[in-house]
């Protein structure tokens, strides 16, 4: 087997690298470039969209902030990372909401206690908009499976980087925002 | 798909755990064959563990780097247990950098060890189309199959099955029989690399999320063409010895 290979080896090369140079030729022809014009809770796609009430009553959605850099956390108050990781949100808010930076930060009420999230809300002083997601609308958009989890969305609705878990160091939150600024 | 393994108040993310398994038995293995290479298991699995843990080290190092002022502000962050953290190319330069620096001091041949260290990378890369099948990265174009999966909003090819697939044939083609005649150095390494590259040629045909440059030709399939041709021009190199 060995001694057929070595013999024709030089033609068995030719073979596989013009059979090769073909089929990437045929790929380029079935190119399917429109990932991201899709929706799905997945890096380089568009970020779902979503319509929920605030905790002062109004309603916002994510495609009020199409334009803007975007982070959307979801978090609930007897969740210990997801209440150790928001304190460091406001500070990237406030340092960088004059470039347009919004937090939304979704409580997934449909599994938490309203009380207790306003109360940790208040007893911080959050500045960023809570939404509560009573019906787990945005919780299934973005197939919500572990608390926290955090979509740091781009100015054209992509979602760049999605972090399982927290909380997410300052250092790395800082850096992830900048990218997104870029 | 299951990227997030809920274990009470635990979040364990499947893939990272996947990669640790595929890693832990990637090393048994290695270990075991590397006789059968002629390089000693347990130097080989001293090698695989200092080039682990200086890659993990390197890169945290390299992505901290590339932020350096946050994480001089705040340099308690690199110490931080998040996977997110992390730069893949930083830490495989320093990997390559320590791996070299141990093989050197202990006068490893470079070309059995490469040989002897293919198990450990097929098994990784079944491991990686693993982790690609639980977190839904990685994932094919849209397509009307029978054996299609519904990913992200769509019908597709199921691209990780195809990596797995393709890496479990990598290990078995590569997998040094206990009663044949040993290659020459560098050769298995060689099959290894040429198999791979092939693997990943084909396969990014039926992905959806390739890097697309001008005129639809995908950035990955043209660099595994470039090392297919290198690994097949080393291969040849080889058989004319033998043929010689």
């Amino acid at each position: 087997m060995r001694t057929i290979l070595s013999k024709y080896w030089i033609y068995f090369t030719i073979a596989i690298l013009v059979l090769g140079a073909g089929w990437i030729w045929v790929s380029a022809q079935n190119t399917n470039s429109t990932k991201t014009l899709e929706t799905a809770p997945q890096e380089g796609f568009l970020a779902p969209n979503f319509t929920l009430d605030t905790k002062n009553g109004t309603q916002l959605s994510l495609s009020d902030f199409r334009g803007q850099p975007v982070l959307v956390n979801f978090w609930a108050s007897w969740c210990p990372p997801c209440k150790a990781e928001m304190p460091g949100m406001e500070i990237v808010y406030q340092e960088f909401q004059d470039q347009g930076f919004v937090v939304l930060a979704i409580n997934v009420t449909h599994q938490d206690s309203l009380s207790d999230a306003a109360r940790f809300v208040e007893e911080q002083g959050f500045t960023f908009p809570i939404l509560l997601d009573a019906q787990a609308i945005a919780s299934q958009a973005y197939q919500i499976r572990s608390l926290p989890t955090s979509f740091f969305i781009d100015q054209e609705g992509i979602i760049q980087q999605i972090v399982f878990g927290g909380p997410i160091p300052k250092a790395d939150l800082h850096a992830k925002i900048e990218d997104l600024l870029k | 798909m299951f990227p997030v393994l809920q274990i009470g108040p635990l979040s364990i993310q499947t893939p990272n755990l996947v990669i640790l398994l595929g890693l832990w038995l990637g090393l048994t293995l290695a270990e075991r064959l590397a006789p059968r290479f002629g390089v000693d298991g347990d130097t080989l699995y001293n090698l695989s563990f200092i080039a682990i843990i200086a890659g993990i080290i390197g890169a945290r190092l390299s992505f901290a780097a590339q932020s350096l002022q946050n994480f001089l502000d705040k340099p308690l962050s690199l110490l931080s247990p998040t996977p997110n953290m992390l730069d893949p190319v930083g830490g495989m330069l320093i990997a390559l950098t320590a791996s070299l620096i141990y093989g050197s001091r202990k006068k490893l041949a470079l070309w059995p060890t490469l040989d002897a260290l293919t198990p450990l990378l097929a098994t990784l890369g079944i491991a990686l189309g693993l982790a690609h099948l639980a977190s839904g990265d990685a994932f094919g174009m849209p397509a009307e199959l029978l054996w299609g999966i519904s990913l992200w909003g769509a019908r597709r090819h199921p691209s990780q099955i195809y990596e797995i697939v393709a890496s479990g044939l990598t290990l078995w083609l590569i997998w040094p029989r206990a009663n044949s005649a040993r290659g020459m150095a560098g050769e298995t390494f060689g099959r290894f690399t040429a198999l791979s590259a092939g693997a990943c040629l084909f396969l990014h045909g039926f992905r959806g999320d390739s890097t697309i440059l001008a005129n639809g030709f995908r950035l990955e399939q043209i660099i595994a063409w470039g090392v297919l041709a290198v690994s097949l021009w080393w291969l040849g190199k080889f058989y004319k010895k033998i043929e010689g």
